[in-house]
């Protein structure tokens, strides 16, 4: 058994970095697709409506890991040389994109129908609509689900270990086979997580009850 | 581009991807069904008077809602032989996706139990009901109602959280996939076709949820 210290540390740290870096490159990433994906989900098109539905449905309906596998491998496909960073980075955007859309879709029908009308009575076109009347409110009621979602990719991002990516969990995983202290390890491990996540739980919920308070 | 597809080689080994398939629904039952004895005494514990009962059941919650999957699962698979206690991966595997499964029903089942309003109990014991029927057509269907739509989500999101126990070599669908892809080389073929088996898994789920819903659910509220 090898002691756990400073190098240890630090190379779990560095896991962090990428733990951290992958879940908000996924997090902006499958934002920017999932307010596209919202919005052709609640539009006027019914095939726009159709194709989102699936999209979101073939992402909700699968694991995250085998999402991780078919795009790694995928690209590579595509002969495109890229490193295991940009593939994962893939596909967490793309995983996010169908999560948040989803999500924001329900917070757009949640903004009550009179905002519609009203908006439309002023003469107010789509993008105007959307973007000065509609969004911003269902921004508001989203929030707490957006938050929550955050803490699943965060929590996600782990997989990556197994495709082979050093983040968080691969760096325990490698430390661990070097000291032989799995437990102390995945116990550092799980504790970084729950420091990272805690907050933003504690945020989202806090939140979430704020808002019913104020909507009784 | 000028790599050809071979699914072919792939569907050669539909017997391996069938049993996966079982191997992966039968993780899952027996994990929703840990899952749910773990919701439910914690629901008991977190609810009663006493602190001591409380506490454990809400940091049992918080730890295990704000960590990933792959860590519990690597740090049961390493923690349960130092105890003494040797099981195989399978055995592991359902005990990992039982606590975590458990520590989400804890909290939808407790929304459910509290969102029983007070005054239907009384407006029960009112009409005549007996205790009996007070419990089962007040409190108990009515809650469970309520519960239903998040607690069979979460169940599916458990099924598809059975893939990542193929980290400690536990067999199911994932792990068959893994074994096929050494021997065939046919990467994304094998990936991507299991991900569809996944994807018939996990909406045949969601439609049987739904009929039992419709089967025992279906009355007005209003």
């Amino acid at each position: 058994m090898g002691p756990i210290g400073e190098n240890e540390i630090f190379f779990l740290m560095q896991g962090l970095k990428w733990t951290l870096l992958l879940a908000i490159v996924g997090f902006i990433g499958g934002g920017m697709f999932g307010i596209l994906i919202a919005l052709l989900r609640t539009s006027k098109t019914k095939a726009a409506r159709r194709i989102t539905a699936g999209y979101i449905g073939a992402f909700q309906g699968t694991p995250l890991l085998m999402q991780l596998f078919v795009v790694y491998y995928g690209v590579a496909l595509l002969g495109i040389e890229v490193n295991a960073w940009i593939a994962v980075a893939i596909a967490f955007t793309l995983h996010a994109s169908a999560f948040l859309g989803e999500i924001w879709r329900g917070s757009i029908e949640a903004v009550p129908k009179g905002q519609t009308e009203a908006a439309n009575a002023l003469g107010l076109h789509y993008v105007s609509r959307m973007k000065d009347v509609i969004l911003p409110q269902a921004l508001k009621i989203s929030m707490p689900a957006t938050i929550g979602f955050l803490v699943q990719l965060i929590k996600g991002t782990s997989l990556a270990a197994i495709v082979g990516f050093i983040e968080l969990t691969r760096a325990g995983q490698i430390i661990s086979n070097q000291t032989y202290r799995p437990l102390l390890v995945f116990g550092i491990v799980g504790a970084i997580y729950f420091i990272v996540c805690w907050p933003l739980s504690h945020a989202g919920s806090g939140l979430e009850k704020r808002m019913a308070k104020a909507a009784r | 581009m000028t790599y050809t597809f071979d699914f072919g080689a792939v569907l050669d080994r539909a017997p391996e991807l069938l049993w996966g398939s079982l191997a992966t629904l039968g993780l899952a039952l027996a994990g929703m069904l840990l899952a749910l004895v773990i919701g439910i005494l914690g629901v008991v514990a977190r609810t009663s008077k006493s602190e001591i009962a409380r506490t454990p059941v809400i940091v049992f919650v918080e730890v295990v809602r704000n960590t990933p999957f792959l860590v519990q699962i690597f740090f049961i698979y390493f923690a349960l032989p130092l105890m003494g206690i040797r099981l195989n991966p399978t055995v592991t595997a359902i005990i990992a996706l039982g606590i975590n499964g458990g520590a989400y029903a804890i909290e939808i089942i407790r929304g459910g139990v509290e969102s029983v309003s007070r005054g239907q109990i009384e407006a029960g014991f009112a009409l005549g009901l007996h205790k009996a029927d007070v419990f089962r057509l007040i409190v108990l269907k009515p809650a469970l109602r309520a519960i239903y739509p998040s607690l069979t989500s979460q169940f599916i999101m458990l099924t598809l959280t059975t893939s990542v126990c193929t980290s400690i070599a536990a067999y199911e669908l994932t792990s068959a996939a893994q074994r096929i892809e050494s021997d065939t080389f046919r990467s994304f073929e094998v990936y991507f076709t299991v991900t569809a088996i996944y994807l018939v898994i996990s909406t045949l789920m969601m439609g049987l949820f739904a009929l039992i819903s419709r089967h025992y659910f279906n009355y007005p509220t209003r």
